[in-house]
């Protein structure tokens, strides 16, 4: 079957990384060619959070999409996409700490601990890094079982990614509203009946 | 993404007539041309949109950077066409505005539907270089063109019942598309002390960059008071109403807690999900402090004196 070749093939993982980068390199070279519009901060601060909780989003269906339809291959792009996942946040929370607060470490926390949709933000950016941290072989080894409790802090830091948004929204809950549903079907999945769903049963079933 | 900006460059040889063109453009070029037959023609008595002719230059100036009119004209908050800050530029390229009227009614003794030409054509139009303050910590300095509201409201003799103004913005959603999802309680409403409107600062807008008002902007006729957060200076009016009563007003209907009636800028106030303190201005990466009534302090603080501005935010 093509899908579980290409999954498997020596190539997958260097798209898979390029493609991540994509959002990295347009954003660059829109600054460097003023495209980032009026307010060009904003915009890198919205889009790099955008990609981060994206990502995130793509890393949580890994599991549901191998369970799915059959590929345990999918998962040789999990670590992958999570470590970008956090890349991006980090990219947010730089460019926050930088032209926000201009790297004032006394203002920055200050915002941390009187805005909840900050604390919420910053919370879910320092709980991923044990994650980013833990995410190598030899600490998988290392951890064993503890390693699988410790990365189930992703289903909470997806949670605080979700509600970041929602609470810095003014008026329109269109688009953060999008990203909870989204979330909650990866959440649901995990717990929920669909757990033991996959394409490949229920055709047969038919 | 840096930019380095021109300075805005000022033209004081010019003798300033004091008086607007208003022109019926496409009808009465057209009138001319072709002959007087048109005149006879029903559309012929329908207004354009206005045209700004001579206006006196820089009557309140600013020894700030202008923003880009680019930026200006292109980083927009105006939910009728959207809630991003691209949209009103994208989505109000076809709106038109000819033969635009608006509503005087309430404590007044000249009620009555104006029509736009008529109601600024007795004034001369004034350049006003203003900061404009986001309520989302972000702001601008911007040449308008306007007529001072107090001018204006004059003309319809407000009673000594008349405490308020209230404005609205048209609701329309065909031509307005943002207002087809109910994202505010449309029409967009909002409101001013009779003091507030009559103060020298408040002006009702008609044009920027000594151009005619852009539709992304608040075409053809919008509020501008400089010392309260931006969305308090209305676009696209349609109606003013003088009233005893605190009128409703949009965002204060969508979360009191967040937005109130004066809602005037200022730095010891936060939001209650952001600071309040710093602001960036458009042009620049790095956050400046914001100032007290938006640095307007010495011309209206005398209008709060009885106010506990941490109450009546």
């Amino acid at each position: 079957m093509w899908v579980a070749t290409a999954l498997k093939s020596v190539y997958a993982k260097p798209v898979v990384h390029l493609l991540c980068l994509v959002p990295f390199s347009a954003l660059l070279w829109a600054a460097f060619n003023d495209g980032l519009g009026a307010n060009p901060v904003e915009k890198l601060t919205h889009e790099t959070g955008d990609w981060t909780l994206r990502l995130l989003l793509i890393t949580l269906s890994i599991s549901p999409l191998r369970q799915w339809t059959g590929q345990a291959a999918f998962v040789r792009f999990r670590r992958i996409l999570g470590l970008y996942t956090f890349f991006y946040g980090c990219c947010h929370f730089s460019i926050w700490f930088v032209a926000d607060h201009s790297l004032d470490l006394a203002g920055m926390i200050e915002d941390i601990v009187e805005r909840p949709y900050i604390t919420l933000g910053f919370s879910a950016l320092m709980l991923m890094l044990p994650l980013a941290i833990t995410s190598n072989q030899a600490m998988i080894r290392r951890l064993g079982k503890k390693w699988k409790s410790l990365h189930q802090l992703v289903y909470l830091i997806i949670s605080l990614g979700v509600l970041h948004f929602v609470w810095l929204v003014k008026a329109d809950y269109l688009e953060p509203t999008i990203y909870a549903i989204i979330a909650l079907i990866l959440l649901v999945h995990r717990v929920g009946p669909m757990k033991r769903f996959s394409v490949k049963s229920f055709l047969v079933a038919r | 993404m840096i930019k380095i900006k021109k300075r805005w460059e000022i033209q004081e040889s010019e003798v300033t007539p004091e008086s607007l063109y208003l022109r019926r453009r496409e009808f009465m070029k057209a009138a001319g041309t072709i002959g007087g037959a048109l005149l006879l023609n029903p559309w012929a008595a329908a207004q354009a949109s206005l045209e700004i002719g001579d206006y006196k230059k820089k009557v309140i100036s600013l020894d700030e950077e202008i923003t880009e009119e680019e930026d200006a004209t292109s980083y927009n908050n105006f939910y009728e066409f959207g809630t991003g800050k691209e949209d009103p530029k994208k989505h109000s390229k076809r709106f038109k505005t000819d033969d635009w009227k608006i509503v005087v009614s309430g404590e007044c003794a000249k009620p009555g539907a104006y029509g736009l030409e008529d109601m600024v054509k007795p004034f001369p139009v004034e350049e006003r270089i203003y900061r404009l303050r986001c309520v989302e910590a972000w702001s601008m300095v911007i040449p308008w063109l306007g007529i001072p509201l107090g001018s204006i409201l004059n003309t319809f003799e407000p009673t000594s019942k008349a405490k308020y103004v209230a404005f609205k913005t048209l609701h329309d959603p065909v031509r307005m598309p943002g207002q087809q999802r109910s994202v505010l309680n449309w029409p967009y409403r909002e409101g001013l002390t009779i003091a507030e409107a009559m103060h020298p600062l408040t002006i009702l807008s008609v044009g920027m960059y000594g151009k005619t008002m852009p539709n992304q902007n608040g075409a053809p006729i919008r509020l501008v008071v400089p010392w309260k957060y931006g969305f308090k200076s209305i676009k696209s009016i349609v109606g003013i109403e003088f009233s005893e009563d605190q009128p409703l007003t949009s965002w204060n209907m969508a979360a009191p807690r967040e937005y109130g009636f004066y809602s005037n800028v200022n730095p010891e106030v936060n939001h209650p999900r952001w600071s309040q303190k710093k602001e960036r201005r458009i042009g620049e990466i790095f956050k400046r402090e914001t100032l007290m009534f938006n640095g307007y302090g010495e011309e209206v603080a005398a209008l709060y004196d009885d106010l506990d501005l941490a109450v009546n935010f």
